[in-house]
């Protein structure tokens, strides 16, 4: 299992590729479960919407892209884009872990 | 009556003027510096956090397409309402496609898209949003409401 914690609070357009490209560095040859922590980032835009939706093909079908401690305004871009019904959410990374299969 | 010896407090500005480059890093310093003000203390966090992303997608929009290629200014109107902020937005980029605003349907999130979502969020949290172009001007309107959001009918 892999867990990324975000330390930057905004995932915008001004970061949103180089976020994209460092995930993809760290994903790429990964093991079968990735957790992405969002709990420290407290502004998401459709920019970085679209960095985290990269990140999950990336790791495509027969891996798990998981993430972990969505904070309000990161909520709220997942429920209006409907993102959050494609994505395994849970509340928090302890939570991610004893939700373990 | 007694003396009160403490200053009366002074309400936060209701009128907020903000001049940004049209760039995504720009963008995203002058949200910061905006966010942080006492403009919108009188408001919950949800809406400023609604209002932060109305902001940074129609911004977004401008540094990346109007402006694309080349640089300009952003001028950004806010003036705090009864019932939330009422945002006005100029630019002199190049005009919206077809001299109009995208639609801004919802791709189906089980494709699984990296874009597109943008006019979609712009338009889920915005109302009364207008646009015009007028004298090489991009001129774009709308209102954020601090409302509970209405209730969806099932």
């Amino acid at each position: 299992m892999l867990v990324i914690s975000v330390r930057s609070d905004r995932i915008d357009a001004a970061s949103a590729i180089a976020f994209k490209e460092d995930l993809r560095s760290r994903i790429e040859h990964g093991p079968p479960r990735v957790i992405l922590d969002l709990s420290q980032v407290t502004f998401l835009d459709s920019s970085g919407l679209g960095a985290v939706v990269a990140a999950k093909k990336l790791v495509g079908p027969g891996r798990s892209f998981e993430l972990s401690g969505l904070t309000g305004a990161v909520e709220k871009v997942f429920r209006l884009t409907r993102m959050d019904s494609v994505f395994t959410i849970h509340a928090s990374l302890p939570q991610a872990f004893r939700d373990a299969v | 009556m007694r003396y009160d010896p403490r200053p009366p407090a002074v309400p936060p500005p209701v009128l907020l003027h903000l001049t940004v480059q049209g760039d995504a890093v720009s963008v995203s310093d002058g949200l910061r510096r905006v966010m942080a003000l006492p403009f919108w203390s009188p408001m919950s966090a949800d809406f400023a956090t609604s209002a932060e992303l109305v902001l940074a997608e129609v911004l977004n929009n401008v540094a990346e397409h109007a402006y694309a290629g080349t640089s300009g200014e952003i001028e950004v109107s806010l003036e705090r309402t009864a019932a939330g902020v009422a945002i006005r937005v100029a630019d002199r980029g190049g005009p919206m496609p077809q001299n109009r605003l995208p639609e801004g349907a919802a791709p189906d999130p089980r494709d699984l898209q990296e874009g597109g979502f943008g006019w979609h969020l712009i338009r889920s949290l915005a109302r009364d949003l207008t646009y015009r172009r007028l004298d090489g001007w991009n001129l774009f309107s709308f209102r954020i409401d601090d409302l509970p959001p209405a209730k969806q009918s099932h």
